[in-house]
């Protein structure tokens, strides 16, 4: 049987335009990180750091979410907290509802994806706009993103100018890059100005002064976050670090990691709402943090490794296998790498289990993971949970659930066999010997493969005539 | 720098008995001319990767135990193969964590040493070419590049070859898409990429491809076969092994392998062809570890 997940594969890698157009991008992505880190020895020392930064805010989390709510209520800040995603939006709802907003303009927000929320308001007839170019190109396609950092990668100049076209027959077709972006900008700016609300995501809050760190490049995210009179911001409640003097070195190798940039156009610290006798800025602003699986994530110190992330996206530019089969064939909000650990540990092992199985383990991704996860220990480490026995040990949602007693029992045998030498060594004697009765057809390996061909003999014969001791 | 042993444990791990025995015997012959005494457990099958990375802890324990027991000696352990090297000095400390025999696990697991880098860090061997001029793909397994961290070992011993001339191919660092099981659970991603792997290669026109890693060698060269045309491919040890033997006409092959190397019947000390192709530098010499 095939699955899902398998289907849409096959379909996705049928696409030539689509993969040219991520071999291209990663590409460019791979090469711009390299010229960021000349220096392997001040990159793995910064990857050092990096990690040791994350995991410290991690080994203390329940206190620095205590310490970051006191001081953003001391800045001004409403502070809401959602366990899941339904309740996040249920708290973005009443807000709007408060200000009778009929509409909100969004800076790039992947937790906001996560919850689902444009789906969500605009069955309450909320009109929700994304602001940032790539959200903005694939939300008038009516598409997800097929990137954490880049959503709209999956498509090329020429695919924008269409579907530009399309969608405003009034302006003049063009694929000059500059004149796409600056027609965007003019439908975008009049939004900001006309609009009482905007979100944003949040990259770090920093617990010790209460403020939250923005990273963004088109400006968007400061339009968003100061423009309209209220600013609700939304992020995961591992996004914490104590202090502020965290965050430059995360910036730094976040910026680098990400695109490949020495740093961002924009950096925005936001630390509260306008204050008396200031001209500008919003009038309330408001941080809801979702938990949505994390503290159960946070339960296992293993797994704990997986909300070290900084959503940089590297791991997922240097993917193999994200690289052919592109972002929209995981079926899940975060793709690539650090999807695939994440996904089935918050859906569960039974929604997305597969995942963790659709890759080589090649350690292409924590090569580069700035905060040093280790994504092919936690990949194996959920294959285990997917298909063990004994389940008390683990709080991995799904666990147990991908075991089946045909597997189970091949993995029985074969173990039985590699421990009973005399008769595993006598099979491989048989099979060498009787080579020409074997299935040349070995289903999925040999849709592009040969059939692997037995030697003569095994080395356990050839080797009695080499003169090597046996013991 | 680790003092040269003078006695070795090889493990010639389930894919290379099966497929590729040639490489074994090649691996165990270049360390034999090295000076180096070599015991091959008979009673060895397999390190138990492929159940572990399928999640089967428990059956790739009772497989890794029954292969820990054979390495009592506190001497190095020799495996032709960066991803068996990777499971038994990275993953057996973590498989057998908290087990009554996690101390045996953790010991082993510091005595293992992938063939290539044990060539070049421990043996510092040196190489005399002997063969035709020829030119050659590197392809090296994530394994030996990522977890055992000694994908330059093999790029420095094709160095000491001087009628070999190695060509780059494009995403040399890529994955081949083998991945174990992987190659069979998602089919269709691993063909993606064992395609692209093979155009790269070819596009690279080399004469042949070399590994250190049986389990890339069986998926790109079964693609090229499937395609035709395939390039010739060898395990690094068995190459080697041709170039530096004086035979250039009569590669070791199979079983009769021995008989064209009849100075390679007795292990140690080495025979008097031993250095013939092989720059000993002085190096090496009965010192025990
Ligand atoms: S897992 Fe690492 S590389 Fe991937 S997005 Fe997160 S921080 Fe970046």
């Amino acid at each position: 049987m095939i699955t899902q997940f398998r289907q849409t594969v096959r379909a996705n890698l049928a696409k030539p335009e689509v993969r040219a157009n991520f071999y291209r991008a990663m590409d460019g992505l791979m090469t711009r990180r390299l010229d960021q880190f000349p220096d392997k020895a001040e990159l793995e020392r910064l990857r050092t750091q990096s990690m040791a930064i994350r995991a410290n805010a991690l080994s203390k989390l329940p206190e620095l979410l205590e310490t970051l709510e006191a001081n953003l209520i001391r800045n001004g800040i409403q502070v809401h907290w959602a366990e899941t995603a339904e309740q996040g939006n249920q708290i973005v709802q009443a807000i709007l509802e408060r200000h009778n907003a009929k509409s909100i303009i969004k800076g790039k927000s992947m937790v906001s994806e996560e919850m689902g929320m444009n789906h969500f308001l605009e069955t309450l007839g909320i009109e929700c706009l994304e602001s940032d170019l790539g959200e903005f190109i694939i939300q008038l396609d009516g598409e997800t993103p097929s990137h954490i950092i880049m959503p709209a990668i999956h498509k090329n100049r020429i695919q924008i100018a269409k579907l530009f076209h399309e969608k405003f027959p009034d302006i003049p077709y063009t694929e000059d890059v500059d004149e796409l972006t600056q027609m965007a900008r003019r439908i975008l700016r009049d939004k900001f100005y006309a609009t009482t609300v905007g979100l944003s995501g949040v990259n770090f809050m920093v617990a010790e002064t209460g403020t939250l760190c923005l990273v963004e490049n088109e400006g968007n995210g400061r339009m968003s976050t100061t423009a309209p009179s209220v600013h609700i911001a939304v992020t995961g409640i591992e996004k914490v670090v104590e202090s502020l003097s965290d965050v430059p070195p995360l910036l730094s190798i976040l910026t680098r990691s990400a695109t490949g940039q020495p740093i961002t156009t924009y950096f925005n610290m936001i630390s509260g709402p306008r204050k008396a006798g200031e001209k500008d800025g919003p009038e309330e602003v408001h941080l809801v943090l979702l938990d949505n699986g994390r503290s159960n994530i946070y339960s296992d110190p293993e797994l704990l490794a997986t909300l070290r992330c900084i959503r940089c996206g590297a791991c997922i530019n240097h993917c193999p296998v994200y690289v052919r089969i592109g972002g929209h064939s995981y079926g899940t909000v975060y793709p690539g790498p650090i999807g695939s650990i994440l996904e089935p540990q918050k859906a569960g092992l039974d929604v997305h289990g597969e995942l963790a199985q659709a890759s080589t383990l090649c350690g292409a991704c924590s090569e580069v993971c700035p905060v040093r996860i280790p994504i092919p220990s936690i990949l194996n480490r959920l294959r285990y949970d997917g298909v063990r026995k004994d389940t008390s040990n683990t709080h991995t949602v799904g666990s147990g659930k991908r075991r089946t007693l045909s597997e189970a029992a091949t993995w029985k045998t074969w173990a039985w066999a590699a421990t009973h030498p005399t008769i595993y060594h006598a099979g491989s004697t048989l099979a060498t010997r009787f080579k020409g009765m074997l299935p040349t057809n070995l289903g999925a390996w040999t849709t592009v493969r040969s059939a692997p061909k037995l030697a003569e003999s095994t080395l356990h014969q050839q080797v009695k005539n080499l003169g090597v001791d046996h013991e | 720098m680790p003092p040269i042993p003078d006695t070795i444990y090889f493990f010639g791990t389930c894919l290379v008995d099966l497929m590729y025995p040639q490489a074994g015997v090649s691996a165990m012959q270049l360390l034999q001319r090295a000076g180096v005494k070599v015991i091959f457990p008979p009673a060895q099958t397999c390190c138990g990767q492929p159940a572990w990375n399928s999640g089967y802890r428990d059956e790739a324990r009772s497989v890794a135990r029954a292969q820990i027991a054979l390495f009592p000696k506190p001497i190095p352990i020799v495996i032709p193969s960066g991803s068996c090297a990777g499971m038994m000095k990275v993953h057996y400390p973590e498989l057998f964590a908290g087990q009554p025999d996690e101390a045996q696990a953790v010991d082993v697991a510091s005595r293992v040493y992938e063939l290539t880098e044990f060539l070049v860090d421990v043996l510092h061997i040196e190489l005399r070419d002997l063969g035709e001029p020829l030119t050659v793909a590197v392809h090296t397994s994530c394994s030996a590049r990522r977890e055992m961290g000694v994908a330059d070992k093999i790029e420095s011993l094709l160095g000491q070859l001087s009628n070999v001339q190695r060509v780059e191919h494009a995403r040399k660092p890529e994955c081949c898409g083998f991945g174990g099981t992987f190659a069979v659970k998602e089919p269709e991603i691993s063909a993606a990429m064992v395609l692209d792997k093979v155009t790269h290669i070819r596009n690279a026109q080399p004469d042949r491809l070399i590994s250190q890693d049986c389990g890339c060698l069986l998926n790109i060269s079964g693609t090229m076969a499937k395609q035709g045309d395939a390039i010739p491919h060898q395990h690094i040890a068995e190459f080697l092994w041709e170039r530096i033997t004086p035979h250039p006409n009569l590669p070791p092959q199979g079983g009769k392998g021995q008989e064209a190397h009849p100075a390679q019947a007795s292990s140690s000390p080495p025979s008097p062809l031993a250095g013939e192709g092989l720059g000993m530098g002085g190096k090496f010499g009965g010192q025990s570890s």
